[in-house]
């Protein structure tokens, strides 16, 4: 075995199987090529999104009607949501980074079921066509926001019913993942490899698939429920036929909060990831990281009352969720201490990686910070459904999830094609993005406070200012994102020769070459006790 | 090299399995767990009315269907066992049962659905409107659950229609059985929640 593959290395990417070209892509069962699909997906998902949500800035730059009709509007901010929260951010890292590298950091040659992970792929491919069909369809698109909320939902002429069943069919594609990566961990870590021994990442993908798995199926009833009630009149979330409104929310949010850190977990996993390898230090506190990870997941259940603060709910209730929605922040904070400890005289790098994870930690407390705001109930009432809460959703989700997919793409692209991207350009890149980022969406939180509703098509002359700083905020940010992807593209097509280990990192997937190989480790991996032991 | 470069080995983990069902398994729950939160709330809201709905229904017949299924469930079991002991030719027949006992739950359903239809009582009906609010949920609630539970045992009686031709060709055997362990899991759960249902719908009133 060691000696033939001496004569001959064969990558994930160049490997020959029963199907050739692009078959060897569709009926694919290897984790790592179904984790470029997905990359590949969600890419251009991103770019529609966005450019839908720079549509919205460019209307939103003098008031009154600038580009385009009002229904089109409601059409184009929620599909926007639709898209970027249901088939961007909610799979996001979890699918092209988990699945790429969640077996090679537990020492597994694959996923334990690669062919349920090939269904959940081709039912998030079957699912986003289905939602982006709602846009060309007769009656035109949803016009209801991501939330779907009843009863307008219940009644509006448009095609709320093709976009609920895609968001099911997304939801259902989520669990599959969830359920594959759970068993994965528990059955497919390598002899030796203890929950404790595993790199942090992993920690973040667990505490995921479990919020996943036990939070989705809620939506999924609901959005049937919200089916049924369009096809035949059930009456669930109808007042005029005895149903409650207000359950439509509950219901919504007991799966849509979860959601969050379904988007924002993976995401403090890679940054955990990040900052040790540019540190060169063994991070600090990796116990209390992980069990930060599952203590989000956890409390994250039981703070949906929050966004419903303004739609009826006993003083008790208001209290209650608000008590927890500061408690769910302590988790969060306990991780933001520990990095900055990590980097607490540690060998700085300030390689493109690391500064998406420092600018990750710059808008993820501004965001944290202003969601403290939303959870308490007076200040709640004051800025509820305005632009603040658009602003702190974007720092939370564009500022947090974003950019530590921006750092987790440029940390790992190395590793997945075997080159190298520019480092100058990416680190202008970066500096575009961040300060784009912070002009498009620092106005909004001002705007909101000042009283601007959110998903409002127009608005008063004097806030004039405020938009077009956020719309041309809006402009740079698309500049800085263009030039990252042409960066990144190029690096992987025809970059230089990338090492095995190009950051000197000690987590398993830069003990192997680069690209892996199919079955990722020829030889049996060798586990640490610790997977930072730079020291 | 060739040698090297065929197909993953084939990985074979029923622990695995079983575990990734019983993950699924809890998804089905909180599934229905939506659907019997829903029930409590419009239940508390209107009690009255679910009493007078709950009557309409016939608790003869709501039985029939829970023994059938209870049965069912034995008999799956069973099948596991015979099949666990080598005992193919058992095994099969009880699957056959297992299936009939399906098909009985789905007749019953049948007539008691098709009575409603006459009634008048289902969703979207032009009599349904002018019902009392409670009433109307009730029959809505009644329809959704058991529908979508209906809809189950449809998906329950393909898995073990397949567990059947598994066995009849010797896919699974004495040694691999874990496909005809997760479908009678399966079952399993569509049973757990009938227990649910027939109560909740039928018996309280």
């Amino acid at each position: 075995m060691t000696e033939t593959k001496k004569i001959e290395y064969v990558s994930y990417l160049d490997r020959q199987g029963e199907y050739k070209g692009i078959f060897s892509w569709i009926f694919t069962l290897d984790h790592k090529r179904i984790g470029l699909m997905y990359l590949y997906a969600i890419m251009v998902l991103f770019f529609v999104g966005a450019i839908m949500g720079l549509l919205m800035r460019v209307e939103l730059i003098a008031p009154g009607e600038t580009i385009m009709k009002a229904q089109t509007y409601n059409g184009l901010f929620t599909v926007h949501g639709i898209i970027m929260i249901f088939m961007v951010v909610i799979p996001g890292l979890s699918v092209i980074f988990g699945n790429f590298f969640l077996p090679i950091l537990i020492g597994a040659k694959d996923v334990a079921f690669p062919k349920l992970n090939r269904l959940s792929f081709w039912i998030y491919i079957t699912g986003c066509i289905l939602a982006i069909s709602t846009q060309f369809l007769k009656k035109g698109p949803p016009d209801t926001g991501w939330s779907f909320y009843a009863p307008y939902s219940t009644t509006t002429g448009t095609n709320v019913i093709m976009a609920t069943f895609a968001a099911f069919v997304l939801g259902f594609s989520s669990i599959l993942t969830g359920l594959n990566f759970i068993v994965t961990i528990h059955q497919m870590r390598a002899p030796g490899m203890k929950f404790f021994n595993m790199p942090l990442f992993s920690w973040a993908i667990y505490a995921t698939a479990w919020t996943q798995l036990l939070a989705t199926p809620i939506i999924g009833i609901t959005l049937l429920m919200l089916i049924a009630e369009r096809l035949f009149g059930i009456g669930f979330f109808n007042p005029a036929l005895g149903g409650d409104p207000v359950l439509f929310q509950h219901l919504f949010w007991i799966y849509s909060h979860p959601a969050v850190y379904i988007m924002i977990l993976p995401a403090l996993g890679v940054i955990s990831e990040i900052i040790p390898t540019f540190c060169q230090k063994k991070i600090y506190g990796y116990k209390a990281i992980a069990f930060s990870s599952i203590a989000i997941a956890g409390v994250g259940f039981l703070v949906w009352g929050h966004h419903m603060f303004t739609s009826g709910m006993s003083d008790q209730a208001r209290w209650f969720f608000s008590l927890l929605t500061f408690l769910v922040a302590v988790p969060s904070a306990i991780k933001v201490f520990n990095w900055l400890a990590t980097m607490y005289k540690g060998s700085i790098d300030l390689k493109p990686p690391f500064l998406y994870a420092l600018a990750f930690i710059f808008l993820f407390t501004i965001g944290g910070t202003t969601g403290l705001l939303l959870g308490s109930v007076a200040t709640n009432v004051q800025v509820h459904d305005t632009a603040f809460v658009v602003a702190h959703f974007h720092y939370i989700i564009f500022g947090g999830m974003g950019f530590a997919f921006f750092g987790a793409i440029h940390y790992w692209l190395p590793k997945m094609y075997g080159r190298m991207y520019n480092m100058k350009r990416a680190t202008i890149a970066w500096g575009i993005n961040f300060v784009g980022f912070n002009l498009l969406y620092f106005p909004q939180f001002i705007l909101g406070f000042e009283g601007v509703p959110r998903r409002y098509y127009d608005y008063l002359p004097q806030f004039q200012t405020g938009q077009v700083i956020s719309t041309i905020g809006g402009f740079i940010l698309i500049a800085g994102l263009i030039l990252m992807v042409i960066n990144l593209v190029q690096g992987a097509r025809h970059g230089e020769i990338a090492p095995a280990n190009p950051w000197q990192g000690s987590t398993l997937e830069w003990q192997i070459p680069s690209p892996p190989s199919l079955e990722n480790f020829d030889e049996a991996p060798v586990i640490k006790k610790n997977p930072y032991d730079y020291k | 090299m060739s040698e090297n470069v065929k197909h993953i080995e084939v990985h074979r983990d029923d622990e695995a399995a079983k575990l990734g069902m019983w993950l699924f398994i809890f998804t089905e729950l909180l599934l229905f767990g939506g659907l019997f939160l829903v029930y409590s709330v419009f239940r508390a809201k209107y009690p009255a009315n679910f009493h007078e709905g709950s009557l309409e229904l016939s608790v003869t017949i709501g039985a029939i269907n829970t023994i059938a299924l209870l049965f069912s469930s034995m008999t799956i079991a069973m099948a596991l066992t015979a099949m666990q002991k080598n005992n193919k030719k058992l095994a099969m027949q009880l699957i056959a049962i297992t299936l009939l006992m399906a098909t009985v739950f789905l007749f019953n359903k049948y007539i008691e659905w098709s009575a409603k239809f006459e009634h008048g009582l289902y969703p979207g009906s032009p009599l349904m409107p002018h019902l009392d609010r409670g009433h109307l949920l009730y029959f809505s609630l009644y329809f959704f659950m058991t529908g979508l539970h209906a809809l189950h045992i449809i998906v329950g009686m393909v898995l073990l229609s397949v567990c059947f031709f598994r066995v009849r060709n010797g896919g699974i055997h004495s040694k691999k059985y874990v496909q005809l362990e997760n479908g009678a899991l399966y079952w399993h759960l569509v049973d757990l929640i009938w227990i649910f249902l027939f109560p909740l719908l039928y018996l309280i009133t």
